[in-house]
């Protein structure tokens, strides 16, 4: 299983499931329409690094995290 | 070195504090910019979610650009609510000589602006309301939404 975590205004609480890589992820996510306004601007990181690939595999206790658009300062 | 607080800075605190640290390493500029909240469109203040983890690692990977340059950074920011007129930011570049930490202040605020997983929210008539058209997507955002 893993663990899907939801960073700042995304208000959702985690999910764990079964994945083998993000795509699965992916697969799930799409699925879920209290996504649909988050998935094509969040970046993603897998065990706090960020990712470039969906083919990033995915083991058990792994933690991804969803990063909506920023603003520090 | 990254320091995270909860509520507005104390920037007299904290750049003096900066400066009389250095003072001994020979550097001949220390260049702060320090982040205000400005009173427009009716905020009381800004609110910040930090996610610390990602936040060290982006910082780690700045101080070792500057270090081969000579040049040491600092930063600190705010968790939760800043009032407007107090302070939120603090980023400072010190350098053997001032060119180095004149270009890298602006580089390392921008990328800060663009990069650093810190989310902000206008505090408006007693709600939280994050901060979505001044909010920039983190390079390679949308990965889970492509269609490959």
């Amino acid at each position: 299983m893993v663990t899907v975590e939801f960073l700042g205004p995304i208000q959702k609480a985690p999910l764990t499931l079964e994945a083998a890589s993000l795509r699965d992820v992916a697969d799930m996510l799409k699925q879920d329409s209290e996504m649909a306004e988050w998935i094509e601007n969040c970046a993603v990181a897998v065990n706090d690094t960020l990712v470039a690939s969906l083919d990033t595999p995915l083991k058990t206790g792994d933690k991804v995290s969803l990063l909506p658009p920023v603003c520090g300062g | 070195m990254l320091e995270l607080y909860n509520g507005a800075l104390n920037v007299p605190e904290i750049i003096t504090r900066w400066y009389a640290q250095e003072a001994d390493y020979n550097y001949g500029a220390y260049i702060p910019f320090i982040g205000t909240v400005r009173d427009e469109d009716g905020i009381e203040g800004l609110s910040f979610d930090v996610y610390e983890p990602i936040l060290t690692s982006w910082f780690e990977t700045w101080v070792a650009k500057a270090a081969p340059l000579g040049a040491k950074l600092k930063m600190a920011h705010s968790r939760g609510d800043v009032l407007v007129h107090e302070s939120s930011y603090i980023a400072a570049v010190f350098s053997p000589k001032r060119r180095v930490a004149l270009e890298m202040i602006e580089a390392f605020v921008e990328d800060f602006k663009a990069s650093a997983p810190i989310w902000k929210y206008d505090l408006k008539n007693g709600a939280r309301i994050y901060a979505r058209e001044r909010s920039t997507p983190i390079q390679g955002a949308g990965l889970l939404g492509a269609d490959v």
